[in-house]
């Protein structure tokens, strides 16, 4: 007896001695927030990838020479001053003062050059832009020229545009990194530094403080303006789960969620400390992608005949269910956004069934079956490829859906094999708003053949506009030729805008100062 | 005994490379192409073909295992296509959650079950032994999912005991390292009792019948000496099989509950890696829980000599 009570203390007296032990001393008070970010970080490099986890990480630790304010203006971020020459040939741009990198060294313009470079070998907008550039003309550190062969518009669009692939400025010894190549030294200017050793995949992701960032004075405006840090830490946690990460936000455990289900929506509105938040204004655009390589889609009329049989609030009420998370919108541009026009789309989109069964026979329809590729595992797509279905049918069309991951689809979508043999006729995504404010930066509006994205729609008049554009600078013509490329995309479909939808942040009532911006961003962000 | 031990090692290398093969050819067999999820959505055909040279998956599959091949044989797993890392580090990071939670959860199965399946044995027909056959019953019949859900609802929304998910290392605190797996090891746990408590009954009822027993209790022993010294020992054989089984299906068990409570171990690794067509990954993780599972079943089999001497192999 009086060995097992000797014994029982002792392992009292173990257990006790390994908790002390084992449990680090409390660490002095620093602000962290944390957050569930709608992906797991896997790639951390914004130029290799085009994923949009990639890019918001990319905007914690780069900074970017413009960057585009909450009206959609492009304004100087890293840039102090620019000069456009009188013959638009020239763009001088020189650097402001007291820019670092995370490892103190100076931001030079060789490193922006070798920038500028890396990122248009990636980016279509960066490849157009860079069709107009002649040559860089390093002046001093601080300053550089961009030469162009002639005048475009595009220059100060393309240098801020707002998502991927985002034109992040990296040290030089980084930016010569091979396009095609994973860099592997993150040091970069911007407002936070990411911390390579505390990054566990799965698992999370971890961001502090830059002490050296030096922000614009401006106020923080969209992603232009002062980025001024608020918090000394911010975790992206990984948590996969939709309502784990719910459970989590409720019990306190994290600070905010970036991108909760809309069907999760009423739980959170119910919990007193939880608000919900939209902080990207311009919202998303649901898409309708054609395959032009295979029949009947080859036919411009057989497409026209989709335009016809669809209509958006159909999409919109099966996927997002709430309206005020959605808008229906009749434009290839985002609503809200300076080249939004209905132009062209006048009675289309309105599920005139009768028309589209016109069409189908004018063009020849022999009854071939649609192959609709269909995501069934990202719930803000779930619903999509159902609706379509139904509203082909009823338009005349056959339709045989094949339903599969999102990532075997995205696989799937880049072969060209005729749909009976492994191929595909169409299915249906998602933008980001901000990825599509005009002709050139949509991507599937590149109706470029071979060259455009998967679909591969190849249209003379198109691609002329889409150069017409590209060219242009006075702010009125760019509107109109947005419309006329519209209009055409009504006779020469290479996809269908099915409206407008809108996420929110959940976010612990003790968190303030979120921004709206096309992307989430951290600076400005408070919790008390 | 050492010479058996020797020649089921040397048993496991066939299956080894007959799992190795079957992995590697369903990955290319399945549709998916790391290289256009590396790219993004945005990206282009070219963009997708320029990831896909580099990574050297535009090579014959034939091409790809003997590369391969040759570096598993020399240890090496490749890189991960994503995360820029040596997949054996990316494997080595994950494992000790899982194992943690594997342990947990073993530990309290078994502590559970096994009494709780000797009891109703005990007291057959008795409303004890139709209350721990009914808990066997729905343990079987829920899913690991919906328990994880209930007891996070109970204990870590309603009761604030306990954190919702995440994990912590054990160098990191024991406090917080056990706190987080409390939840988790309960969730993965039922199915095991609920199979284990099965078993150690039946196996038990059976025993109980036995001659040994009746001329123990004729010796004049108690109950409690009865059922430890000559009843769990005679029914433990069964009783290991089906924990060694056990062990076996964590392995798909922790999947789901490290996905519940975001605990980033193994199993999610797997699935992540699945999803992603991270194929250096998804071909080393699946080696190695066929490693495992072999190891475990000759681990089983060795046990059975320590209970039962007239096992000889």
């Amino acid at each position: 007896m009086k060995v097992s009570r000797r014994l029982l203390t002792t392992s009292v007296i173990a257990l006790a001695l390994i908790l002390i032990v084992s449990t680090p001393p409390p660490a002095v008070a620093e602000s962290v927030l944390r957050v569930v970010m709608h992906s797991d970080l896997k790639i951390v490099d914004p130029i290799w990838t085009t994923a949009y986890i990639a890019r918001n990480h990319g905007y914690m630790v780069y900074d970017t020479l413009f960057a585009m304010d909450a009206k959609g203006d492009i304004k100087p971020q890293m840039v102090d001053k620019y000069e456009v020459s009188k013959d638009e040939l020239t763009y001088t741009l020189t650097l402001r003062d007291g820019l670092a990198w995370h490892d103190g060294k100076p931001v030079t313009t060789d490193d922006c050059v070798a920038s500028i470079k890396r990122w248009a070998a990636k980016d279509s907008m960066g490849q157009k832009m860079m069709g107009f550039v002649k040559d860089f003309q390093v002046v001093n550190p601080k300053t550089f020229k961009l030469l162009l062969k002639e005048p475009t518009g595009l220059v100060l669009g393309a240098l801020g545009k707002p998502s991927s692939n985002v034109p992040f400025m990296m040290p030089k010894r980084v930016a010569e990194t091979d396009p095609n190549t994973q860099i592997a030294d993150f040091t970069g200017s911007g407002p936070f530094i990411f911390k390579k050793d505390e990054w566990k995949t799965g698992d999370k992701a971890v961001y502090v403080k830059n002490p050296q960032y030096k922000p614009r004075s401006e106020p923080p405006s969209g992603l232009a303006g002062g980025k001024v840090v608020k918090v000394d830490r911010v975790e992206w946690k990984a948590i996969p789960d939709h309502q784990t990460a719910i459970n989590a936000l409720l019990a306190g455990e994290v600070d905010m969620l970036e991108s909760p289900p809309h069907d999760l929506y009423p739980v959170l509105k119910q919990d007193s400390n939880v608000r919900l938040f939209n902080g990207n204004p311009l919202g998303n655009q649901y898409t309708f992608r054609f395959n032009v390589l295979s029949k009947p889609f080859d036919n411009a009329k057989v497409r026209q005949a989709v335009l016809y049989a669809f209509n958006q609030e159909d999409f919109l009420k099966g996927v997002i269910g709430d309206p005020t998370y959605y808008k229906p919108c009749k434009s290839f541009y985002p609503c809200g956004s300076p080249l939004f026009t209905t132009k062209g789309l006048e009675g289309l989109l309105e599920s005139s069934f009768e028309k589209s069964k016109a069409l189908l026979k004018e063009a020849g329809y022999d009854g071939t079956p649609i192959v609709l590729m269909h995501s069934t595992d990202l719930a803000v797509l779930n619903n999509l490829a159902p609706v379509a279905k139904n509203l082909l049918e009823k338009g005349g069309f056959k339709v045989d859906m094949h339903s599969m991951d999102w990532q075997t689809l995205v696989a799937r979508r880049a072969k060209k094999d005729p749909p009976a043999a492994g191929g595909w006729h169409a299915f249906l995504t998602s933008w980001v708003a901000a990825d599509i404010l005009n002709p050139v930066m949509m991507g599937f509006m590149n109706a470029s053949c071979d060259k455009a994205m998967f679909g591969w729609p190849c249209d003379k008049e198109i691609e002329s506009l889409r150069d017409q554009f590209a060219r242009e600078t006075n702010p009125a013509k760019l509107k109109s030729i947005a419309e006329a490329v519209q209009v055409r995309e009504t006779q020469y479909p290479t996809h269908i805008p099915l409206g407008q939808w809108y996420g929110a942040f959940a976010l612990r009532k003790n968190v303030t100062g979120v921004l709206e911006a096309p992307v989430t961003v951290f600076w400005n962000v408070e919790k008390k | 005994m050492l010479g058996y031990i020797g020649r089921r090692l040397l048993a496991t290398i066939p299956v080894m490379a007959v799992v190795a093969l079957v992995v590697f050819l369903m990955l290319r067999l399945t549709t998916g192409d790391p290289a256009a999820i590396i790219a993004g959505d945005n990206a282009t055909s070219q963009d997708v073909a320029a990831i896909r040279a580099k990574l050297g998956l535009d090579r014959p599959i034939a091409q790809q295992f003997v590369i391969w091949t040759a570096r598993v044989l020399r240890g090496d797993f490749g890189e991960s296509f994503f995360f820029k890392k040596p997949v054996a580090t990316l494997i080595a990071e994950r494992i000790e959650p899982t194992l943690a939670l594997a342990t947990c959860t073993i530990v309290l199965a078994v502590a559970m079950a096994v009494p709780l399946g000797v009891v109703a044995a005990w007291k057959r027909g008795t409303w004890l032994d139709r209350a721990v056959m009914g808990f066997s019953v729905l343990g079987f019949s829920i899913p690991v999912f919906v328990i994880g859900y209930l007891l996070i609802y109970l204990f870590a929304i309603e009761l604030a005991w306990l954190p919702v998910q995440g994990y912590q290392r054990f160098r990191e605190g024991f406090g917080g390292f056990i706190e987080r797996l409390i939840l988790p090891s309960f969730t993965l746990a039922v199915i095991y009792v609920a199979l284990i408590a099965r078993i150690t009954r039946a196996s038990v009822l059976e025993v109980l019948g036995a001659d040994h027993v009746r001329t123990a209790r004729a010796k004049g022993l108690g109950d409690a000496a009865v059922l430890t010294r000559h009843v769990l020992r005679n029914a433990a054989v069964p009783i290991i099989t089906v924990i060694g089984i056990g062990v076996a299906l964590l392995i798909g068990g922790v999947v789901v509950t490290e996905s519940v409570y975001a605990i980033p171990g193994l199993g999610r690794l797997t699935v992540d890696a699945v999803l992603a067509r991270a194929y250096p990954t998804v071909q080393a993780v699946i080696l190695l829980f066929s490693a495992v599972y072999v190891l475990i079943n000759l681990l089983v089999d060795l046990t059975y000599t320590v209970l039962d001497p007239r096992i000889r192999y």
